[in-house]
């Protein structure tokens, strides 16, 4: 567990470290969905019809973004084998490279879910369920991205790799999470989706390590 | 205790070597030597349990070595290609992370390898010498029965060397076991030398 903690907390110093790679991802995050509004004119009704869906696939673009370094970086510069042989099991050592991938990139996106919602003027009731939807989608694509990324490690153009394989499985969190947000903007119950989108994560968080895990092992 | 029964390596279809064998008891030590892409750091990853054998049996006490990986990993230390460092972290930092996965001690471990000096730097700043005795420090902390050691002398000077040969002595004194991969001489009296 020390050493899980370390690993855990080695990531989390080097993204304070790199900030701008935090900011990036926020930054692209707020610039995709200030396009919609250019790209569908002075329509409010028509924006906000399109914002939970809008909102979910630009963060989860977003959130793709540092991917591809989740275990790149550690590759090239021998940090990896050096983890591989710490002691701690494949899975255990994804694991935290998920949770440090949702900490660093996807509760900032949260910070700035409010900013990219009312450009796209969702009603101010549903921002705190486009949070909470967008904060469990987010952690469904870190699981999904970390196993992504194992998979991916040392193929010839793997970033371009990463996406394709990471998206389709994502397709069910934009569902459930989109969902969600319609219900709050249209005055409903969010719950149920809510708890959808929950499960999906609670689904993942053993499988997708261990996934990521095996496919470290096979490197 | 660590034996190689008839170890055969194949990367990408092709065989690098294939019925090696040799076996170590404490305080021993083996050199591999031989041309650029022999299998010597294949060897090393190997025995680290980071590639796949593709026949043979590693044994350790007569007992299969890579069947609980983990554990293997517990007993030995590698020292690869890379430094493994964090160009955003100081040297102490670096270093320091290291020391919660395995044990021991940080400041000695820097003070062994003559870096107490240049603790407080970003490991982006040090040269590539300097880089590489950062690596090596993660010998100096807790020990570990087995080292593997891949070309560990590139880029050092000469009293860095030295330093390192006194880690070594001290190793193999207590019992440790040696496995070093080289084209420069090592400072490891009496290594067995195994020609791949």
């Amino acid at each position: 567990m020390t050493g899980w903690l370390a690993l855990l907390a080695r990531e989390l110093r080097l993204a304070l470290r790199h900030p701008a790679d935090t900011l990036a991802a926020v930054l692209f995050f707020v610039l995709v969905a200030a396009l919609f509004p250019f790209g569908i004119g002075p329509a409010p009704e028509a924006l906000a019809r399109l914002a939970p869906g809008a909102l979910l696939a630009a963060a989860l673009l977003a959130a793709l973004l540092p991917l591809d370094r989740l275990l790149g970086a550690d590759a090239e510069d021998g940090s990896l084998d050096q983890l591989l042989l710490s002691g701690l099991g494949p899975a255990a050592i994804a694991a935290a490279k998920a949770l440090a991938h949702w900490i660093t990139t996807g509760l900032p996106l949260l910070a700035a879910t409010p900013v990219a919602a009312a450009m796209l003027n969702l009603p101010v009731e549903a921002w705190g369920t486009a949070m909470a939807a967008l904060g469990l989608a987010a952690a469904f694509l870190s699981l999904l991205g970390t196993a992504g990324a194992a998979l991916t490690l040392g193929a010839r153009r793997g970033g371009v790799l990463l996406p394709l394989i990471v998206l389709p499985l994502a397709i069910p969190s934009v569902i459930f999470g989109a969902a969600a947000i319609e219900a709050a903007a249209a005055g409903g119950t969010a719950r149920p989706y809510l708890l959808l989108l929950a499960a999906l994560v609670a689904a993942a968080t053993p499988l997708a390590p261990l996934a990521a895990g095996a496919a470290l092992r096979g490197e | 205790m660590l034996e190689a029964r008839d170890l055969a390596c194949r990367r990408a279809e092709r065989v690098v070597f294939a019925g090696l064998s040799f076996s170590l008891a404490a305080g021993d030590a083996l050199l591999l030597t031989g041309a650029n892409g022999a299998g010597k750091s294949s060897l090393l990853r190997l025995l680290a349990g980071l590639l796949p054998r593709a026949d043979g049996a590693l044994l350790w006490g007569g007992e299969d070595a890579l069947a609980d990986r983990v554990l293997h990993a517990r007993r030995l230390r590698y020292v690869g290609h890379g430094d493994a460092l964090k160009p955003a972290l100081t040297a102490r930092e670096n270093l320091a992370f290291f020391a919660r996965l395995h044990g021991g001690a940080v400041e000695p471990a820097l003070a062994a390898l003559g870096l107490s000096a240049l603790a407080e730097l970003p490991a982006r700043v040090l040269s590539a010498g300097q880089k590489r005795r950062l690596g090596l420090a993660r010998l100096a902390l807790a020990p570990a029965p087995l080292w593997l050691l891949d070309e560990p002398t590139t880029g050092l000077d000469a009293s860095s060397v030295e330093r390192l040969g006194a880690l070594l002595a001290r190793h193999r004194a207590a019992g440790g076991m040696v496995v070093a991969a080289t084209h420069l001489p090592l400072p490891l009296p009496d290594a067995a030398e195994l020609r791949l």
